[in-house]
């Protein structure tokens, strides 16, 4: 049974020198109690993807053109604001990257994740805070009672993330949307709040969406992966399958040029140029231009992501056509 | 061999005003305190550790760009910290630095050619006709065209503006070049063509290379001996496959336990070890050992005798009271 269920999002930025095309044809479904990564490269239409689900893109210049998003029975691309904000918090929750500006400097931690208590069920302030203080205890954060009377800035990098996801799950979301949510943190704490994550969607079996870059985080912490690139979803499989059985030519180069993938000091394979810009329509396939096993119908036929084999699904034509 | 680069308990402190009202009390950040490090032409010298290890800092110390509070920095055998200001500027032809954010590290008033031409023309190494054809040869050799020189930083994506950064650091020549994290801010498919660039380059003209980074695997990839910084001390010093098959320190253990490794079953099936709380603030390092607080071995000698390097293979050693009692 699926939590969400996405069909033919389109996402455009109307600018003054043009459309971008950041999110293009992309679906995909999350299902109930399921950790699925979402990786891709800076600008590729992760994090997007995701805000404007939740009604967070700005409009203008954002604009979404097409899709439905249901969430428990309900098409989130077409909440009223006051409908979409009954279930932001509630039913879906987001911590972002840089808890320290996510969290509002001037109000006291304890303020800030009882928040949620507060605005949604009718809770008084009493158990508001009490519920707070087992939240915060239950993210591994030492001394709770004293921390909620403490402000962001009294906390480091590592507590802050713990603050953020104890706000997140304090009302036992069924969705949590963690984007880069270790990025800015070190590695042994990245560790330790991973787990944390972990742990709270065990207690809650809520489903999780993991937005990152790492590939090292996906292999560790997801069940499923989404590929995305250029504002598309290249390839979508089980967690194994895409790191041992890729089936799309990004996907590989995107394993193939992390430095752990080689012996120490040989030559990192890489792939030549970059990214393509959004700005325009893109006819054919996004990755034509580096990839190594383009044809000419790569650069014309528009590609969309097709099974390709069991839970495994690619928007490669020459994987589609079955000759790679 | 004689050492390119000796450092002989460097420390770098900060002054910070501390304390309510109007900050009246003066306290010291110790960023780098007490490193102690050789460097032989012609390596690479990793340098990991956690954001605010001082690692940085060090970097900078090394560069002379801040002053080191004490200790000796002997570059090809001469003493930076005693040079006047014209020795100095002298020595900084062959001492050259890349930064992490090649968005803030170029000027974006100034073209290519501007940028690349101005190390030489500060040192008066521009020939009147050849400074153009200079400036294209090193263009080309970080992959990037004449018709480029003419453009402005901002016409170039992050990957190319780094290889801009290091054309620029390479104008000179120099003998040692230190890279303060170059492909940290920059996508996983592009860092590998910069890895390669820097790689082929220390290979092809022997330049030695103090390359900094948090990123574990990148500083195996790229270098062959590896030192671990925890709160302004080196912990662990050694060949890098050394370190990564046989870690010594504890914190160096942790570290690797705690890198995510993209390999699902491999990551599955090792052992997880997770480090408790965070580093400690270097305006107020706990005594001892650093790293007692956070150590699972820590016992009570480790919190009032500072460890001293306990070489345990040839070029391996680290700061670690227990080393026997870990095995």
């Amino acid at each position: 049974m699926s939590v969400l269920s996405v069909k033919d999002l389109r996402l455009r930025f109307h600018l003054r020198h043009g459309v971008v095309h950041a999110v293009d044809s992309v679906s995909f479904s999350i299902e109930r109690g399921e950790t699925v990564g979402i990786v891709g490269e800076s600008g590729c239409g992760k994090s997007v993807t995701f805000l404007s689900l939740l009604g967070l893109i700005p409009s203008p210049p954002g604009r979404i053109e097409s899709g439905t998003a249901h969430f428990n029975g309900r098409d989130l691309l077409r909440c009223t604001t006051g409908q979409l904000r009954a279930i932001r918090g509630r039913h879906i929750a987001m911590i972002f990257q840089d808890p320290m500006s996510a969290l509002n400097p001037y109000l006291r931690v304890g303020t800030q994740v009882m928040e949620p208590l507060r605005l949604h069920p009718s809770c008084s302030r009493r158990e508001a805070w009490s519920r707070a203080v087992t939240a915060l205890q239950n993210v591994g954060i030492p001394d709770a009672e004293r921390r909620m009377r403490a402000y962001p800035h009294q906390l480091s990098g590592g507590l802050r993330q713990r603050v953020m996801i104890a706000m997140a799950m304090i009302t036992g979301p069924q969705l949590l949307i963690a984007d880069e949510p270790t990025t800015a943190l070190d590695v042994t704490v990245q560790a330790q709040v991973l787990a944390v994550i972990k742990k709270a969607q065990q207690e809650t079996g809520a489903a999780v969406a993991l937005i990152t870059h790492d590939m090292g985080i996906v292999a560790g912490t997801c069940d499923r992966v989404l590929v995305m690139y250029a504002g598309r979803i290249v390839e979508s499989a089980g967690t194994d399958a895409i790191f041992y059985r890729p089936r799309h030519p990004y996907t590989k180069a995107l394993l193939e040029t992390l430095p752990a993938a080689h012996q120490p000091g040989q030559p990192l394979l890489n792939v030549p140029g970059r990214p393509p810009d959004l700005l325009g329509e893109i006819r054919g396939c996004p990755f034509a231009p580096r990839c190594p096993h383009v044809v000419d119908a790569c650069r014309e036929t528009p590609v969309s992501l097709q099974p390709v084999g069991d839970d495994h699904a690619s928007a490669c034509l020459r994987v589609q056509a079955g000759e790679i | 061999m004689q050492p390119l680069l000796e450092l002989q308990d460097v420390r770098t402190y900060f002054p910070v005003r501390v304390g309510l009202p109007f900050g009246r009390r003066t306290a010291m950040v110790k960023a780098v305190d007490g490193v102690t490090l050789d460097v032989q032409p012609g390596e690479v010298t990793g340098l990991v550790g956690e954001s605010g290890c001082g690692k940085s800092t060090l970097a900078r110390t090394i560069v002379q760009l801040v002053p080191a509070t004490g200790g000796q920095i002997k570059f090809d055998g001469v003493d930076l910290r005693g040079l006047s200001h014209a020795a100095l500027k002298k020595t900084r032809r062959s001492l050259q630095m890349v930064f992490q954010d090649p968005y803030a590290s170029l000027n974006p008033r100034m073209t290519v050619l501007d940028a690349l031409a101005e190390p030489l023309r500060a040192h008066r190494l521009a020939p009147r006709q050849g400074t153009v054809s200079r400036v294209v040869e090193l263009l080309e050799s970080v992959g990037l065209s004449a018709r480029d020189m003419r453009k402005y930083p901002h016409e170039f994506s992050g990957g190319q503006r780094q290889r801009i950064a290091i054309a620029r650091a390479l104008a000179l020549k120099p003998k040692l070049l230190v890279a303060d994290e170059p492909v940290s801010a920059l996508d996983v498919s592009v860092q590998a063509q910069i890895l390669n660039l820097i790689a082929g380059l220390c290979k092809s003209t022997g330049l030695t290379l103090v390359f900094i980074s948090h990123d574990l695997a990148v500083v195996r990839h790229i270098s062959q001996r590896i030192a671990v910084m925890y709160l302004g001390k080196i912990v662990e010093i050694g060949p890098t496959e050394r370190v990564f098959m046989n870690p010594l320190h504890p914190y160096t253990r942790a570290l690797l336990h705690a890198i995510p490794i993209p390999d699902p079953k491999r990551d599955r099936a090792r052992m997880r070890q997770f480090l408790p709380g965070e580093p400690p603030s270097p305006l107020n390092p706990p005594a001892g050992c650093a790293f007692h607080p956070r150590c699972p071995y820590a016992d009570e000698r480790c919190k009032c005798q500072v460890p001293a390097f306990d070489e345990r293979e040839p070029g391996h050693a680290a700061t670690c009271l227990k080393l026997d009692s870990i095995r």
